[in-house]
């Protein structure tokens, strides 16, 4: 069909790795372009240059910006294995989950890393309020999609790897088995699929990025 | 057809605005429910538990909640006019990327502009009119930033310009030099029945925006 498709990313970001699962998903090849964010391309600037970030993907010359944006263009270009659903309003329900993600319990998990003291349990606490609230969404269900892995799901990839990342880093306890099995149960089940495992970034290293990432972060934070 | 459709919304709040446009755009019948923010109902802490914000959608019983979200299932729900997105899919890409630069940008940019101590100020009007100045460029010469016709981006946008007075007069900053595309898109967009009876009138945001000053600084 001569589909040219690119995808500017980072080998460490949630957001460039959910972009990276969906096409996966589709079975869409792809040309995968590695961006140093400390020395971003022309290229990237280029195409992205309102926010000047990763994840960009660029389809036959076309260029899409912001992860939630570039799914939806992604299922709804490519038909097979949708990974939104076709009602409306469950539709409407999946873009709410995954705005949840973004807009509240990224940044209560960042915060819960980065602070101490009396700010780091209020900010615990929201996060544990925060998982509780996906906790019975995905409860009685494979995965948030349903019976396959969908939208919600590949959103919330960063609630399945990243977070356990963060408790080593933190000492924290924030997502258990104990108070979310509902939620330890549906990483397991994500963990047997191919498309996310090829997805995920190799542990170690991830690790060791975030650590100083978030060293960085509470030395800037005053 | 037995359609229910019940609206929760603030006469001020620029994201319920958004989604009356949107009803009315498609010529849907709804009951409007005026909230008090400082006494939320039951039934807006029961349709929105986790947010308890407004605008939320009840169709049939079923809530909707944020504004975009609620404007693409009125745009997906009541699809036989008025489309609001694009049919391609790299329009309505396009679109999203635009309404989601608003939501990130513009709402901020705004509330930062009134008068405050220190002297952030210079910094703050510069933002505001950087922001804009972005969306002066997207929009160009185009009628609506759609295209030919009034779209989601337009919808996404338009609820901001009742602000405008009170940002010229109270908050000192004005988008006519710098931004004169705009403001013409603005008008153009205001002379819609669907925009002009969903804002309201700039001189009662101006009035709101002067008792909060009075408020927080005492009459000067």
């Amino acid at each position: 069909m001569g589909d040219e498709v690119k995808l500017f990313g980072m080998w460490a970001s949630a957001f460039s790795r959910r972009v990276e699962l969906a096409l996966k998903l589709k079975g869409i090849q792809y040309e995968y372009i590695e961006e140093d964010l400390s020395n971003k391309s022309d290229l990237l600037l280029k195409n992205n240059p309102v926010h000047k970030k990763v994840p960009v993907l660029v389809h036959n010359g076309n260029s899409i910006a912001e992860s939630l944006v570039i799914l939806e263009y992604i299922d709804e270009t490519w038909k097979v294995n949708p990974i939104l659903p076709q009602d409306p309003y469950a539709r409407a329900m999946a873009r709410f989950w995954g705005r949840f993600i973004d807009e509240k319990v990224i940044g209560t998990l960042h915060r819960a890393i980065i602070f101490e003291g009396k700010e780091q349990e209020e900010n615990i606490k929201e996060v544990h309020k925060e998982l509780k609230l996906l906790e019975n969404e995905v409860k009685g269900k494979d995965f948030f999609g349903g019976d396959t892995i969908g939208y919600v799901d590949i959103v919330a990839q960063v609630v399945a790897f990243w977070v356990e990342l963060l408790q080593e880093i933190g000492g924290l306890e924030l997502l258990t088995k104990d108070k979310f099995s509902f939620l330890y149960e549906w990483i397991g089940k994500l963990q047997n699929i191919e498309a996310v495992n090829e997805c995920r970034p190799p542990r170690e290293k991830h690790l060791e990025y975030i650590r100083a990432l978030v060293e960085n972060a509470k030395s800037g934070s005053k | 057809m037995g359609d229910e459709v019940i609206l929760l919304d603030f006469w001020r709040s620029i994201f319920g605005m958004r989604v009356r446009i949107a009803l009315a755009e498609k010529g849907v019948k709804y009951e409007y429910k005026e909230e008090d923010l400082g006494n939320k109902s039951p039934l807006l802490l029961e349709m929105n538990p986790i947010h308890k914000k407004i605008p939320v959608l009840i169709h049939n019983g079923k809530p909707i909640c944020e504004s975009l979200i609620i404007v693409q299932y009125i745009d997906e729900v009541w699809n036989s006019k008025s489309a609001l997105l694009p049919s391609d899919p790299y329009e309505r890409a396009q679109a999203r990327f635009w309404a989601d630069y608003i939501d990130k940008k513009v709402y901020d940019a705004g509330r930062k502009v009134w008068p405050r101590k220190g002297d952030e100020m210079e910094a703050s009007k510069k933002e505001f009119i950087e922001v804009y100045k972005v969306l002066e460029e997207e929009l160009g010469d185009k009628p609506y930033f759609g295209g030919e016709t009034f779209g989601y981006v337009d919808l996404a946008l338009i609820p901001f310009y009742c602000w405008f007075y009170a940002y010229g007069t109270i908050g000192n900053v004005s988008l006519e030099a710098e931004c004169p595309k705009l403001i013409a898109w603005a008008k153009r967009c205001m002379q819609k029945e669907s925009v002009a009876k969903s804002l309201p009138d700039q001189r009662k945001i101006y009035g709101y925006v002067l008792e909060m000053k009075k408020k927080r600084f005492g009459s000067e």
